[in-house]
């Protein structure tokens, strides 16, 4: 078992998948001697290479259409988005052929790329730092998207997310970067969660909290302040947007009744509308009030000063939950 | 540049002549072997010295490309073919550059260049399948070294870049191995130079010194759009911004179109990276067999490239030297008609695919929603097979 940081682990974890296989390679912006914005990628050039390690020109469509290429001649890039908003210059890369090439050549090409994107806000930053666009992603046939909460699941996913055939978009929660967690790097490869099942993190009984990514902790820190007032809530970590794992939450809510999803993107047709209409349809009878969402408004992510108001806050989650109660 | 720019403005209802560039020789002298009576010229850079069987199998593939092209848009007209991108008129581009690839080269094409798909051996009925709309992506990419075509304008570029890279992180570039040594070419167009990932791609290509060619085909049009609309100076001045080497070359000219590609290829192979090819050629027929050429370009345009006719020119030369005669070109027609006569019978014969296939590539690993929603589909379709069989015995 070692301590690190979220940042640290993701770290560990793709120098664990170099070592494993030659074929992968690291691609972004500043991750060489800088070691990333955020530092993910420290000493990994140093260690690898520029060769494996490549600082790439400042442009988010080449890097992920280069390794789109790359892949095809079979290499496994992992792309580093530098900040969630500076994404869209690589969407159509992404989106016509990234998510595409294996049904466009009915499953001749492989596109074993995985996209690393600083995810979420709270970091008290500038515009387009701080956005949360799984919804864009989830929504896209041909992806796989992802999001950790922990630095035992950063190590891990990250690995598994390279190991995958398919493109996977590797979300990190941008707040969470340093905080600390036990990672079990000595598990076998058949001990490690399966990449797309979500985890019951605390069991309760009263009602179901899905969050994923930065809002796991929320969710945590919520159930923590509920139980001091007696109410039991279960907190589910997703773990992964696309595919959902509707089982784990449905067996929850069969048990609960009441669920709520919490999200930093916006409410207004982001993943908890998916989660919601999926739970209705297979626990209707199960559940005793309608799905609450808590999340980000439908707004372009506001400045710095009032993220706080626009995020999902611990009183957010408890005012969602006591209508679900009163229900 | 600045007199371009200052230029009088453009009168919207005013026809649209391709006039790009005005003078192909101000910008760069133009790469030619045969003039366009067919007489053939020498050139101090940039020559061929080819066999006669291999100038007869490039007149014959120029012959192939053009009947598949007269064929399939027959077909679409009798409802067999979906829609039909023409290639008439870039023959020789198409064959010259495609006859420059070896096995192991890897070509990014657009979805024009049904030459280079022939260029790789591949049966022009995968070809027909994508048109068809039985699938999006035809041959196997794997075996044959054809990325599938590429509808999205330039979104080739880049994996043809990033491919290159990896084929110089194998090692398999400037080892002077003739059957290891490996580039890439990318075929886009006129108006793909006008998209950002174009620009991304040259830089790309140049900062990596990747083993890539840039093979443009200047048709003159972007559907409806001329040259002059994408660029105010000649496209393979483009090359120069990212320190790329650059040729003009006659895209009517197969020999001259093969010269030019093969050094570009050459080169990519020996480890000096990339190169732009700017094929000075013109879209003969329509955009598409949607399209309608005559609300947009003058007949009087079109009647002068006629006149450069590709096929026409080539054939002209090799009549001259002495290397075609009649019985060759009866044998040529013959085959030509029985390439036609399969392509016919062949696309009828295509099988549409399995509905239920449809479910089957979009991921390579197991997605509980898409599974799901395949059984959703069976169910479904055999619930209303079997209505539609009661319905149709009630009213037996």
């Amino acid at each position: 078992m070692e301590r690190m940081a979220i940042g640290k682990a993701i770290n560990a974890g793709l120098r664990a998948a170099m070592e494993r296989d030659p074929r992968v390679l690291l691609m972004g912006e500043d991750i060489g001697a800088l070691g990333g914005v955020f530092r993910v990628t420290d000493g990994l050039q140093k260690d690898f290479g520029e060769d494996r390690v490549l600082d790439t020109p400042l442009a988010e469509a080449g890097i992920v259409g280069t390794a789109i290429g790359m892949a095809l001649r079979g290499y496994r890039p992992v792309c580093e988005i530098q900040f969630n908003g500076f994404v869209f210059p690589a969407f159509n890369q992404i989106t016509t052929q990234l998510a595409k090439l294996r049904a466009r050549s009915r499953g001749r090409l492989s596109v074993p790329v995985v996209l690393r994107i600083p995810s979420g806000g709270g970091i008290g930053s500038v515009e387009h730092h701080s956005e949360s666009p799984e919804a864009l992603f989830a929504h896209t046939p041909g992806l796989r998207v992802v999001t950790p909460s922990s630095s035992h699941d950063a190590y891990w996913m990250v690995q598994q997310s390279i190991a995958s055939a398919d493109p996977v978009l590797f979300l990190e929660p941008e707040r969470r970067y340093w905080e600390k967690g036990d990672v079990d790097v000595d598990l076998a490869p058949g001990q490690v969660a399966p990449l797309h099942r979500a985890r019951v993190l605390r069991e309760g009984s009263d009602a179901t909290l899905v969050a994923y990514g930065p809002t796991v902790r929320l969710a945590l820190d919520a159930a923590a302040a509920a139980a001091e007032d007696g109410t039991r809530l279960e907190v589910v970590d997703l773990r992964s947007i696309s595919p959902l794992d509707v089982d784990t939450v449905a067996r929850s809510v069969r048990r609960t009744g009441r669920l709520v999803v919490v999200q930093e993107a916006p409410v207004f047709f982001g993943a908890g509308a998916e989660i919601a209409a999926r739970i209705q349809e297979s626990c209707f009878y199960s559940l005793e009030a309608p799905v609450k969402r808590v999340g980000g408004y439908h707004l372009p992510y506001p400045a710095a000063r009032v993220e706080e108001h626009y995020l999902p806050t611990v009183d957010r989650v408890l005012d969602a939950v006591e209508q679900a109660l009163a229900a | 540049m600045t007199d371009a720019a200052a230029g009088p403005p453009r009168d919207p209802q005013a026809p649209q002549e391709a006039q790009y560039p005005q003078d192909p020789a101000a910008a760069q002298p133009m790469v030619q072997l045969l003039d366009r009576h067919g007489v053939r010229r020498t050139h101090p850079e940039h020559e061929v010295d080819l066999e006669p069987e291999e100038l007869l199998a490039l007149l014959r593939d120029m012959v192939l490309l053009r009947r598949l092209d007269t064929e399939s848009e027959a077909l679409q007209r009798q409802g067999q073919l979906g829609l039909w991108p023409g290639s008439r008129g870039q023959e020789a581009a198409q064959v010259g550059a495609g006859r420059a690839t070896r096995r192991q080269d890897q070509v990014f094409p657009s979805y024009r260049d049904h030459g280079a798909v022939l260029a790789r051996g591949i049966d022009p009925l995968h070809i027909l399948s994508v048109f068809r709309g039985v699938d999006h992506g035809g041959w196997d990419p794997a075996t044959t070294g054809m990325h599938p075509y590429t509808l999205v304008i330039a979104a080739q570029m880049l994996p043809a870049v990033g491919y290159a890279m990896g084929v110089q992180r194998d090692g398999a570039v400037g080892t002077g191995d003739a059957a290891r040594d490996s580039a890439v070419i990318t075929y886009f167009g006129d108006g793909a130079t006008s998209q950002g990932e174009a620009a991304e791609a040259l830089n790309w290509a140049s900062v990596y010194q990747a083993p890539v060619v840039f093979f443009c085909q200047n048709n003159q049009w972007a559907i409806s759009e001329p040259v002059s609309r994408q660029s105010p100076v000649p496209l393979h001045q483009r090359a120069a911004g990212s320190g790329m080497p650059a040729v003009l070359v006659d895209g009517n000219d197969v020999l001259a179109v093969l010269a030019v590609t093969r050094a570009a290829m050459d080169r990519a192979r020996a480890g000096g990276g990339p190169t732009f090819i700017e094929a000075f050629t013109y879209r003969m027929g329509a955009h598409t067999t949607s399209d309608d050429p005559t609300r947009y370009r003058s007949a009087a345009e079109v009647d002068a490239w006629r006149e450069k006719d590709p096929i026409d020119r080539f054939r002209t030369h090799l009549r001259a030297e002495g290397l075609l005669d009649d019985e060759h070109e009866a044998a040529l027609a013959a085959e030509s008609d029985a390439f036609a006569e399969r392509l016919r019978a062949g696309v009828r014969e295509i099988p549409d695919p399995d509905p239920v296939s449809m479910f089957e590539h979009a991921y390579a690993e197991p997605h509980p929603q898409v599974l799901a929603e395949r059984d959703e589909f069976l169910a479904a379709w055999e619930q209303h097979d079997e209505e539609a069989r009661e319905l149709a015995g009630g009213a037996s």
